[in-house]
Formats: C-alpha cells, sequence, structure tokens
C-alpha cells in the first residue's frame, strides 16, 4: 500500500524538479501497474507463441526462446482443426451457440414486457420468484433433465436439442430480471399514448419497446453468446454424442489424449478463444455494460 | 398483490381501461407463457425432483428405493471426499471454504487497488482492458494458459524456469494436494480481477474529487484515503462484487475439471466438481442430488439478498 502514498501532486508541475519530484513519485504506481501488466498478459502470449512454435521446438526449448531463434509454423492449427476434429467441433460451438443465443433473447423480452408493460395479477410476486429462480443452480437440472430427455424417446441428448433447451431456460431468470428493469425506464406517457391510439401490446412491444432498448438486448445477446460459447459444464451433461459436442468437450479430450503436446493443446485453446475476443474487441462497450447491469443493478 | 412493493412505475391501474378487460389476461399470457413454461419444466420441476431424489438411492438412473437421510448422513459425516473434520480440514466443501475465504478477499482488494491505481494513469483504459480480457475467455482456455505456465519441465512451464532461475527446483504445483488448491485459486484470482476493477472503478469515479482533496489537505495520507474514505465510499459495490464472487465459487466447475479433475486424489474437488462426479461418472443419482440440494441451500441467502435489493430498489423508485 506504500505505493499509494506519494502521489499528492495537484498543481502542474512549473520547474523542471517539480516534473522530476513528481515522475518520482508515481512510479511505484507505475511499476506496480506494470507488474500486473506483465502478469496478465505474458501467460497469455506464452501459450499463444506456442501455438505457432513447431512441437519438436516445444519439446526442446522454452517458448521464450523465440527470441532468440524464431521460427513459427501453422502446422498445429492444421493438425488440430482437420486431424483433430476442432473444425467441426467449432461449426458445433456455431450450431449450439447462435440459437441458445436467440431464443432466450425473443422468449425473455417478450416475458419482460409483459411484466414491465402488462398489468395482471400476482405479476410483482411472480417477478420476485423469477429472481429468486436466478439463484438456481444449473446442477439442479442435470439429473431430472437428463432423465426426462432420454425416457422422451426423441433422441434430444444426441441432436442439439437438449443443449437448446436448458440453456435457453436457464438464461431467462437473468434476462427477464435486466430487461424488466430496463423496459420499466421507458417514458410510460409514449406507451399511454399508443395504446390510447388503440395500439395493441404486440404492436408496442415490436415498434416501441423493442427499438428503444436495444442497447440492453445487445448486452444481453452478447453475454448470453458468451456464456454458451465459453461453456463446458451444460455441453458435458446434455450433449452426450461425439459429433455435437463444441470445442470446450472436445479439447478436454485432446487433454486427456495429449497431455504435454502443448503446441496442440495451445492451438486448440485459442481456436476457442477467437470469436471471444473479437466479439470482447468489437463490442466492449455493450458487453461491460451487461456485465454491470446484471450485478450492479 | 400480496408482496409489499409494487414497482410504482407500471402503467397506472388505469391501463385496463384503455384496453378492453378481456385482452389484457390474454396478452399478459401471450407474452409471459413461454418464459413461464420454461421456468416450470426446466427449473422449478427439477428443483422439485432433484429434492425428492436425495432422499432416494437413485441407482437406476431415477427412483429407486428411498433411504431417508441416508444419503445426507453419508455426505456429511462418512465421505472423506466431500468433508472431512479435523486438522487440517479437507474435502470439496472445505476446499470452497478456502476458495471464498481466499479468492474472493483477494480479487476484491487487488480488484480495488487496480481501480484506484489506474485512475492516476493515462493508460487506464489499456490497464483495464489487459486486467478484464480473462472474463470475455473460456475457463477451460484460461485453465489450459495455466496449466501450461504450471507445466512441471522448467524448458516448458514458466512458473519452473523463473523458480529455476533463483535456484528452486521444478515442482509439480497441481500435482500436490498440499498447493494444488492455492495454484487453482491464483487462476481464479487471475480471471476475477478485471470484473471487480470494472465495476469498483465505475464506483471510484462516483466519489467526488472535493472530498478528497479535503482530505488531502487536512493531511491525510494515501492509504489512509483508501481505508478510511474510498473503502467506505464504495461499499455497496464491494459487496455487490463480492457476492457475485461468493456465486461464482459455488458455481465453480469448468477451471477446476480442467485443470485438476479434483485431484490429486479428491484433493482439489469443490461441490460442483463433486455433484458431476458423484451423479455422472460414478452413477450415484441420489448421492448427487444430495450435492446440488447442498449447492442450491448454499445460494438461498443471496437469493433472499437479491430480493431484498430489489425491493428496496423498488421503494426508492
Amino acid at each position: 500500500m506504500t505505493a499509494l502514498q506519494d502521489t499528492t501532486v495537484h498543481a502542474p508541475p512549473r520547474t523542471l524538479s517539480e516534473r522530476i519530484v513528481r515522475i518520482i513519485g508515481r512510479s511505484p504506481v507505475h511499476i506496480i501497474l506494470g507488474f500486473i501488466a506483465l502478469v496478465w498478459l505474458v501467460p497469455s502470449i506464452g501459450l499463444l507463441i506456442t501455438s505457432f512454435r513447431p512441437s519438436a521446438d516445444m519439446r526442446a526449448t522454452g517458448w521464450w526462446t523465440v527470441i532468440t531463434n524464431p521460427r513459427f509454423t501453422l502446422e498445429n492449427y492444421e493438425r488440430v482443426i482437420s486431424a483433430e476434429d476442432m473444425g467441426s467441433a467449432f461449426i458445433n460451438s456455431v450450431f449450439i451457440t447462435v440459437p441458445s443465443t436467440i431464443l432466450p433473447l425473443i422468449i425473455a423480452s417478450m416475458a419482460a414486457f409483459a411484466l414491465a408493460w402488462i398489468k395482471f395479477p400476482f405479476r410483482d410476486t411472480i417477478f420476485l420468484v423469477i429472481v429468486a429462480l436466478l439463484m438456481v443452480p444449473v446442477q439442479i437440472g442435470f439429473i431430472p433433465l437428463v432423465v426426462a430427455f432420454r425416457e422422451s424417446g426423441t433422441g434430444l441428448l444426441t441432436t442439439y436439442g437438449a443443449v437448446w433447451l436448458t440453456h435457453t431456460a436457464f438464461a431467462l431468470p437473468f434476462g427477464i430480471f435486466l430487461l424488466r428493469n430496463f423496459f420499466i425506464t421507458l417514458p410510460r406517457d409514449l406507451i399511454e399514448a399508443a395504446r390510447i391510439d388503440g395500439a395493441s401490446n404486440v404492436a408496442i412491444f415490436r415498434t416501441i419497446v423493442v427499438p428503444l432498448s436495444v442497447p440492453a438486448i445487445a448486452a444481453y445477446g452478447i453475454f448470453q453468446f458468451l456464456w454458451v460459447w465459453n461453456d463446458l459444464l451444460m455441453a458435458l451433461i446434455y450433449a452426450q454424442s461425439g459429433s455435437i459436442q463444441p470445442m470446450t468437450v472436445e479439447v478436454t479430450r485432446l487433454l486427456g489424449t495429449y497431455a504435454t503436446e502443448w503446441s496442440l493443446l495451445a492451438a486448440a485453446a485459442f481456436l476457442i478463444m477467437i470469436v471471444p475476443l473479437v466479439v470482447f474487441m468489437s463490442l466492449q462497450r455493450y458487453f461491460v455494460q451487461g456485465l454491470l447491469a446484471g450485478s450492479v443493478k | 398483490m400480496t408482496t409489499a412493493s409494487p414497482p410504482a412505475d407500471a402503467p397506472a391501474a388505469t391501463s385496463g381501461t384503455s384496453r378492453p378487460g378481456r385482452g389484457i389476461g390474454w396478452a399478459a399470457l401471450l407474452f409471459l407463457g413461454p418464459a413461464a413454461l420454461f421456468l416450470l419444466a426446466f427449473l422449478v420441476y427439477p428443483t422439485i425432483y432433484t429434492l425428492f431424489l436425495s432422499f432416494n438411492r437413485g441407482r437406476a438412473g431415477g427412483f429407486s428405493e428411498w433411504v431417508g437421510l441416508d444419503n445426507w448422513i453419508t455426505l456429511f459425516t462418512e465421505d472423506p471426499n466431500f468433508l472431512r473434520l479435523g486438522f487440517p480440514p479437507s474435502g470439496a466443501l472445505w476446499n470452497n471454504v478456502l476458495w471464498i475465504i481466499f479468492y474472493v478477499s483477494l480479487t476484491v482488494l487487488l480488484g480495488l487497488i487496480v481501480a484506484v491505481m489506474a485512475t492516476r494513469v493515462r493508460y487506464e483504459a489499456a490497464i483495464k482492458a489487459i486486467i478484464f480480457l480473462p472474463m470475455a475467455i473460456a475457463a477451460t482456455s484460461i485453465a489450459i494458459i495455466w496449466r501450461f505456465v504450471y507445466s512441471p519441465d522448467p524448458e516448458t512451464g514458466l512458473l519452473n524456469a523463473l523458480l529455476g532461475t533463483v535456484g528452486a527446483g521444478p515442482t509439480a504445483v497441481l500435482g500436490s494436494p498440499d498447493t494444488v488448491n492455492w495454484a487453482l485459486i491464483a487462476v481464479g484470482i487471475w480471471g476475477s480481477v478485471g470484473f471487480a476493477t470494472v465495476i469498483l472503478s465505475a464506483a471510484i469515479k462516483g466519489i467526488s474529487s472535493e472530498v478528497l482533496e479535503a482530505a488531502r489537505v487536512d493531511g491525510a495520507t494515501e492509504t489512509q484515503i483508501f481505508w478510511r474514505i474510498i473503502v467506505p465510499m464504495v461499499s455497496l459495490p464491494i459487496s455487490v462484487v463480492t457476492v457475485t464472487l461468493v456465486v461464482n465459487v459455488i458455481k465453480l466447475f469448468d477451471l477446476i475439471y480442467v485443470m485438476t479433475a479434483g485431484g490429486p486424489g479428491a484433493s482439489s474437488r469443490v461441490i460442483a466438481f463433486s455433484m458431476y462426479q458423484e451423479a455422472f461418472p460414478q452413477g450415484r443419482f441420489g448421492y448427487g442430488s444430495a450435492i446440488a440440494i447442498v449447492m442450491l441451500l448454499l445460494l438461498i441467502p443471496v437469493m433472499i439478498f437479491n430480493i431484498r435489493r430489489f425491493r428496496a430498489e423498488a421503494v426508492q423508485q
């Protein structure tokens, strides 16, 4: 904590000596932040470099030796995508994630609209029940739902169906909570005026509420997309056929087979990371908003 | 309308007059129906089913033989993998306690320190983005990143390469019951500090600079300002972050599954891992159900906290 003690310069420095005092005074902050940046970056960079190193090099020397001996290859990615099925697992991740994002988005928006702008008995009680359901862990569903899916004879566990349905259900409490709290902030006059003009609830929802709520809906959509894309546990339980498993499950299989083939594992880990990184970089604002809304609001 | 605090914002009570009364019930049903169906079928029904199954042997993939409290008694008294009291205590539940104590407090503290420091530098946005990045990526990828750092081979693993430069022998931190939980908690902190930083930094920016200036004029040191002004003034966001992190711990699974699979032995298990392990690879559905109910029970205080907080907000509006 001593580092925090020295930064009491407020007025802009006028003389050279003042400027030097200021730089020295602040250097502990810079050193600590620099150290933190290193600890947060170096592990990921090490793995990224390893994913491009020939596996013979990887076994012989540490990744940090690339500074003196830079040799890179794409063969780890080629191998992991084609020979090790990460390519088809990537497609599976897309097939799992897109419907598991769109379905809860639609269903939660509709429910949130009802809870915010349609008057009906026990509305607030129902909303409190949904707030309570936020805390139901996914584990509660594992046994009953696996048994039910199995006994239904629909083959949901060997198609994407079971993953879609369960991801949707467990995303709803948060989505309804988030969107309802946003919807009630919309101007009441606007909605009442539309009602008086004879607009139906469906029309009000489609033409007023949804268009005005794009930031909140986008934040929830991004949050849910990354949640499903990054999920391992739900896929382990509900995607029980190898041909539908996403990358997160596939990579645990690779870990079992090639525990020390780091070049291969690194390439696989980065294949999982590419999409979230792109989403994060391009939509960071919405992403952080979603996160803030989920916890602080 | 039995609940005490109807939010005052919804359409006025007259909304029933602007739409004919007969339409209202149908509209609510149309909009709320799909969500209600999903929640009843996939959350409410399974909760009841799992609760009952926790009193059943649950061998043959469903209900088989009622065993009363057997699963519960075994869980808390006869299963050292779940809870072994003694000195030192061990087991999955105890590991969750370690996680709650160390992961939660250090994440909040580090998040707060970074948030305070970052406001003083010009590269604030960059440092926050760097530290927040792990929030966006899969726990599976984080697990591989850190298995690689922890690799016992000093020609591969960064940690042992660094230890080698100071003359310490290579150690397999994930391979020893003495170090495995600390190594995992460190990774957990690495993954979550960004979350704490982003939320707390938003709160710190809300503190008026006049208060801080006044304290400085009165001769307060920066350490005093940190503990006596900043920490109390952001105590609500701190409690929100703390609760979120505690929930993270109770639900923690992916990281453990990929990094250690609960090992060596069962020394790094946590409850969510035990639930999976007992119910699926072992096929003990009744026993696994009891663990799932333990998770739910641990989350009920948070449930109450959320409802209270929501009601308080509704009253304020």
